[in-house]
C-alpha cells in the first residue's frame, strides 16, 4: 500500500500557492476540515477561490479566512450564517457565485468523475440560468452545467488509513466524498488514522485512490450552529 | 382570527399522506413534522444527506456530526440512512421525494415561487430550494398571506428574483388554503377560522377563484 501520511496540517498545506482554487468539505460547520483551515490561516495564503457549500460563521470555519481577507472568491449555495460574508459581498470586496446546492454537489461530482457537463432542471427560468444553454428533454426544460475541479481539495473524515481510504460519520459526509475526487491534490484530515487492514473494505466511503495526503487532526471543536434538543 | 405559525403547520400536516418521502424546509415546514397523525408513516429527508430524520436529541445524545439542513442537531431512527449531498440531490432530482414543503416570500398565480433573494438587501443564497422546486411533483408552500406592511404576497407575477417556475401546487397561509390551478389562478379551498372570503379577496393580488361556499379550516 502507498503511504500518504504527512506529519501535520501545516505540512499538508505548505505548497498551496496564492491564487489557488480550493474545495473545502462540510455542510454548515458539520464535517469541515478544522485543522487544515487553521493551517491555511497560519500560512497566510491569499487570493484564494474557495468552493464550499457554506462560508462558515464569522468566527469559525471559512469565516475566519474571510476575516483575514485570504479569500478572493467564494463558490457556495448558502451563506446566511455569516455577517462578514454578507458585508464583503454587498460592498463588492468579495466575488461570489451562488449555486443551487444540488447543482453544486453534482458539478463537483462531475469534476471527479470526468463528466464535463450535464443538464439539470434546477434554476431554469431564474437568474442562475443566465448565459447557460437550455435544452428540452421529455417536455421539461433543463440547464447545462459544467464540472468543477480544484487545485487542492481539503476534506475531513472520521476514520482513515495511511493509504487514504476514508470513512465519514453521520451527516459530516455531505460534500466531502465528491470533493475528495475532484481535487488535483486531495488532503484528508481524519479524527482517527489507522494502518491498512484495520478498516473493513466493505465500509469505505472514499477509496484511497482519491487521496494524496492524509493526517490525523487534533483538538476538534466540532462547533454546533443550532443546538436543538427534545425539550426546546 | 388568522393562523399563527403553529396553525399553518397543523393545517399542512393534514396534507401529508401515508407512505411518502418528504423534504421539509426551514421554519414553519420543519414544524409540520410535530403534527403528523400517529397513523401516518412518512420518512423525512434532509438534503445534506439523511433519510429518516429522528426527533431532536436529548442533551446527552447531541452529536455535532448529525444535523439537519437547518443545521439543527437531530437523531437517526430505526431505518434511517446516511449518504452524500450528491446522492441526496440525485434522489430529489430523480423524483423519488414525493412532497416538498417550503416557505416563500412571494408566490404567483401560475405557481412561480420567489424565496431566495432580495436584491441589495438580503443575499443568503438559494441553498437547495431551486433543486427542490424544479424536481418535486408536489410542492406545498407555507407562508404569510401579506407582508408586515400589508402588501399581498400572492401575486399575479413575482417581483423578487424567481426560485422556480410553475411549480407550486398548494399554498397554506395564515388566512387560507389555496390550490394553484394548472391553467393559473389561486383556487380558494378553505378559510382560517373567522376570516371572511372578502378579507382573503382583499389580501390576494393574484387571480382568486371562489366557487360556492368556502368552509373554515378544521384545526385541532
Amino acid at each position: 500500500m502507498i503511504n500518504k501520511v504527512v506529519s501535520s496540517a501545516d505540512e499538508a498545506v505548505k505548497d498551496i500557492p496564492d491564487g489557488s482554487v480550493l474545495m473545502l468539505g462540510g455542510f454548515g460547520l458539520c464535517g469541515i476540515p478544522e485543522n487544515s483551515i487553521s493551517a491555511l490561516l497560519r500560512k497566510g495564503v491569499k487570493e484564494l477561490t474557495c468552493i464550499s457549500n457554506n462560508a462558515g460563521v464569522d468566527d469559525f470555519g471559512i469565516g475566519l479566512m474571510l476575516q483575514t481577507r485570504q479569500v478572493k472568491k467564494m463558490i457556495s449555495s448558502y451563506v446566511g450564517e455569516n455577517a462578514e460574508f454578507e458585508r464583503q459581498l454587498l460592498s463588492g470586496e468579495l466575488e461570489v457565485d451562488l449555486i443551487p446546492q444540488g447543482t453544486l454537489a453534482e458539478r463537483i461530482r462531475a469534476g471527479g468523475a470526468g463528466i464535463p457537463a450535464f443538464f439539470t432542471p434546477a434554476g431554469y427560468g431564474t437568474e442562475v440560468a443566465e448565459g447557460k444553454e437550455v435544452r428540452e428533454f421529455d417536455g421539461k426544460m433543463y440547464l447545462m452545467e459544467s464540472w468543477l475541479k480544484a487545485d487542492f481539495a481539503i476534506v475531513k473524515a472520521w476514520k482513515g488509513d495511511t493509504s487514504g481510504n476514508l470513512i465519514f460519520k453521520g451527516t459530516a459526509r455531505n460534500f466531502n466524498p465528491m470533493m475528495a475526487a475532484a481535487g488535483k491534490v486531495t488532503i484528508a484530515e481524519v479524527e482517527e488514522l489507522v494502518e491498512p487492514g484495520e478498516l473493513d473494505p466493505n465500509t469505505i466511503h472514499t477509496p484511497g485512490i482519491y487521496v494524496q495526503r492524509i493526517f490525523q487532526g487534533d483538538n476538534y471543536e466540532k462547533r454546533i450552529e443550532q443546538r436543538t434538543t427534545r425539550i426546546s | 382570527m388568522a393562523l399563527d405559525k403553529i396553525g399553518i403547520a397543523k393545517r399542512i400536516a393534514q396534507e401529508v399522506q401515508d407512505g411518502t418521502y418528504i423534504n421539509l424546509g426551514i421554519g414553519i415546514p420543519t414544524l409540520v413534522s410535530n403534527f403528523i397523525a400517529d397513523d401516518i408513516n412518512v420518512v423525512l429527508q434532509s438534503e445534506n444527506g439523511l433519510l429518516g430524520i429522528g426527533p431532536f436529541p436529548d442533551e446527552e445524545d447531541i452529536d455535532a456530526d448529525l444535523i439537519n439542513a437547518g443545521k439543527q442537531t437531530v437523531t437517526t431512527m430505526n431505518g434511517s440512512s446516511l449518504f452524500s449531498s450528491a446522492q441526496s440531490f440525485e434522489m430529489i432530482r430523480g423524483g423519488h421525494v414525493d412532497l416538498t414543503i417550503l416557505g416563500a416570500m412571494e408566490v404567483s398565480e401560475n405557481g412561480d415561487i420567489a424565496n431566495w433573494k432580495i436584491p441589495d438587501k438580503m443575499v443568503k443564497g438559494m441553498g437547495g430550494a431551486m433543486d427542490l422546486v424544479a424536481s418535486a411533483d408536489n410542492i406545498i408552500v407555507a407562508m404569510q398571506h401579506c407582508s408586515r406592511s400589508g402588501a399581498s404576497k400572492l401575486l399575479k407575477e413575482c417581483t423578487l428574483p424567481i426560485t422556480g417556475l410553475k411549480c407550486v401546487k398548494k399554498v397554506v397561509t395564515d388566512m387560507a388554503v389555496l390550490d394553484i390551478l394548472p391553467e393559473g389562478g389561486f383556487k380558494l379551498l378553505e378559510r382560517a377560522p373567522g376570516i371572511s372570503v372578502e378579507e382573503i379577496q382583499n389580501a390576494t393580488e393574484g387571480k382568486l377563484i371562489i366557487e360556492g361556499d368556502i368552509p373554515e379550516m378544521a384545526i385541532n
